[in-house]
């Protein structure tokens, strides 16, 4: 049995990187719960917006180059919506989600031939080196990294703001009303076509966070585009149409890889790490396929 | 208008209705001219005319297929004929989209109940009044100044409505729960929350028992007096039609059959042969 100490160490470590799963789901429900798209493009809008920022801030201030990338994901989100998804209104959900691969593509080849295929260091200005917490209690204290610190407190307010802009504004109560029924919402009065555009644009800027926190750990590269992969059994645990469920997912994700190493690896040889995560989001959508904090799907009979 | 005139039904009349409401039916609010629609090489409508005077009860009437939804869909905007005009208060309409539409002054009700099912009732008619709302994002999301006061002004609102319709018992209850008959009443307290000037009703009885058939047609009628909304509706059930409207288009193969009272209408041999006396004998 180890020691409290490193499990709790583990286990925050866990939380952490469950926060950046998170940051990426958060992105798939956004637009999901709006338009009933599942987006595949989300993994390579977290690396277009981290390359975008980072090639960006090379020469221009940081909060300029900051600004001018959430203009540029918010001009993705319009090309989107104007070439695709206006073109393919009223088709099947499944259409709708191979035009998304077709636009992480494109996204990219693009983003890598604009901005190069380099790996940059993106540099937030956030010491690198860990910090010990509670060193007089346990020997040796608990390492933490500030850059997980800054990723979840960045996580955690993006999601209060959101939730208060889903739950109490106009706009909040359009998106929802646009993602039960298209028809019904425009005949109320909601122009479709801005719905989609805030909610892309929203999904840009999500990602451009998200992009930020995975790209300071790992350097901005082609495999950012990746981490949408990572975020698929978060969505299936916590469900694709909840935002609480997406960080709750991206948590129980996060925290079970690093324990299920930690404990089930060494009696099975380890490497559970990349694969324990969608072995429990299988278990879960045997046993309740809405997932944990998905809406249950009410049909009369 | 001559109307007044019109004698009762002699079918059973299934509303306790008053006998002909003395209600002013004022000038043409929305006139549809030789619209014509085709989908590839169906025609839905051809050449079509009439008029909805403000104030009235109009019925659009006719057999399966006929083109009676299409009209509709191409008085919101939800469709956009080939040829033909729209004139909206007397001024020819451009092009419009649906929310264009609503904003316009047009709601409507579907014939396939089109609710946002995970909506709560009260949430659901809350929609009727997202065009009303001018509070800036700030202040709705921090619930200050204008966010909150108009909040509380709308919902204020929306209680009337659901007291009008008698469906506060189901204020918080997810739509998608909901009987097909209040589903239907939710419906329609959503159209009415946006305060329209035409309400447009698809087929707002079908599938309803008597009773509930009763109940709508009161508050339909009531809608009319009270508020003096305009409504065009669709509906099959012939007797309904005969007791609460004004006028009644009949059209059939997506053509114009007959334009007339009801008593016309029903005395018109056109319509006899292509409707009434097949369906109604």
């Amino acid at each position: 049995m180890a020691e409290l100490g490193p499990v709790l160490e583990v286990l925050l470590g866990g939380l952490m990187s469950g926060v950046l799963y998170a940051l990426v789901a958060l992105g798939f429900v956004l637009i999901f719960k709006a338009s009933g798209v599942f987006n595949f493009a989300q993994g390579a809008m977290v690396l277009f917006a981290a390359l975008s920022l980072v090639r960006l801030s090379e020469w221009l201030p940081f909060p300029l180059a900051f600004l001018l990338t959430i203009v540029i994901m918010i001009a993705v989100a319009w090309a989107v919506e104007r070439l695709v998804l206006r073109p393919l209104v009223g088709q099947h959900g499944l259409i709708l989600f191979m035009a998304t691969i077709g636009v992480t593509f494109f996204l990219d080849g693009f983003g890598q031939t604009i901005w190069g295929s380099n790996v940059y260091q993106l540099d937030l200005g956030i010491p690198a080196s860990p910090w010990f917490l509670l060193e007089n209690v346990f020997p040796g204290g608990i390492l933490v990294s500030p850059i997980d610190v800054f990723a979840a407190a960045i996580a955690g307010s993006l999601v209060l703001a959101l939730s208060i802009f889903f739950h109490s504004t106009k706009i909040g109560r359009a998106l929802r009303a646009v993602a039960d029924d298209h028809q019904a919402a425009q005949s109320v009065g909601i122009p479709l076509n801005q719905i989609w555009l805030i909610v892309w644009s929203t999904a840009g800027i999500v990602a451009l966070v998200a992009g930020m926190a995975w790209g300071s750990k790992l350097g901005v590269q082609f495999s950012l585009s990746l981490v949408a992969l990572k975020a698929l059994p978060v969505l299936i645990l916590g469900g694709l149409t909840s935002i609480p469920g997406a960080i709750v997912g991206g948590l129980v994700v996060g925290a079970g890889e690093k324990l299920a190493e930690l404990y089930i690896g060494p009696l099975i040889g380890g490497g559970i790490e990349y694969w324990f995560a969608y072995v429990l989001a299988l278990a879960v959508l045997l046993v309740r396929p809405q997932g944990l904090f998905g809406e249950k799907i009410i049909e009369r009979v | 208008m001559a109307l007044a005139a019109v004698p009762e039904s002699p079918r059973e009349s299934l509303t306790s209705a008053p006998p002909r409401r003395a209600r002013r039916i004022g000038e043409v609010l929305l006139a549809v001219e030789n619209i014509s629609l085709r989908f590839g090489g169906v025609r839905a409508l051809s050449n079509v005319s009439f008029d909805i005077r403000k104030g009235e009860i109009r019925a659009i009437i006719g057999p399966n297929g006929a083109g009676k939804s299409s009209m509709l869909n191409v008085i919101n905007g939800f469709y956009h004929p080939q040829e033909g005009r729209i004139l909206w208060k007397g001024q020819a309409r451009a092009r419009m989209r649906p929310h264009e539409a609503a904003k316009g002054g047009i709601a409507r009700t579907f014939q396939n109940i089109a609710l946002f099912k995970g909506m709560s009732t009260l949430d659901n008619i809350m929609t009727g009044r997202i065009l009303k709302m001018r509070a800036s994002f700030l202040e709705q999301a921090l619930w200050i100044g204008r966010g909150r006061s108009e909040e509380l002004r709308e919902r204020a609102f929306v209680e009337r409505i659901i007291d009008f319709l008698e469906i506060s018992h189901i204020r918080h209850t997810p739509v998608g729960k909901l009987p097909y008959g209040l589903q239907k009443r939710v419906e329609l307290a959503r159209a009415l929350a946006m305060e329209p000037e035409l309400l447009l009703l698809d087929e707002p009885m079908a599938g309803m028992n008597l009773e509930e058939k009763e109940d709508m047609c009161r508050f339909v009628l009531d809608v009319n007096e009270e508020f003096g909304t305009t409504v065009a509706l669709i509906e099959h059930d012939m007797s309904v039609v005969m007791d609460i409207s004004d006028r009644v288009v009949v059209l059939d193969y997506g053509k114009l059959l007959a334009d007339g009272t009801p008593e016309e209408v029903r005395n018109d041999p056109a319509v006899i042969e292509a409707y009434l006396g097949v369906s109604h004998g």
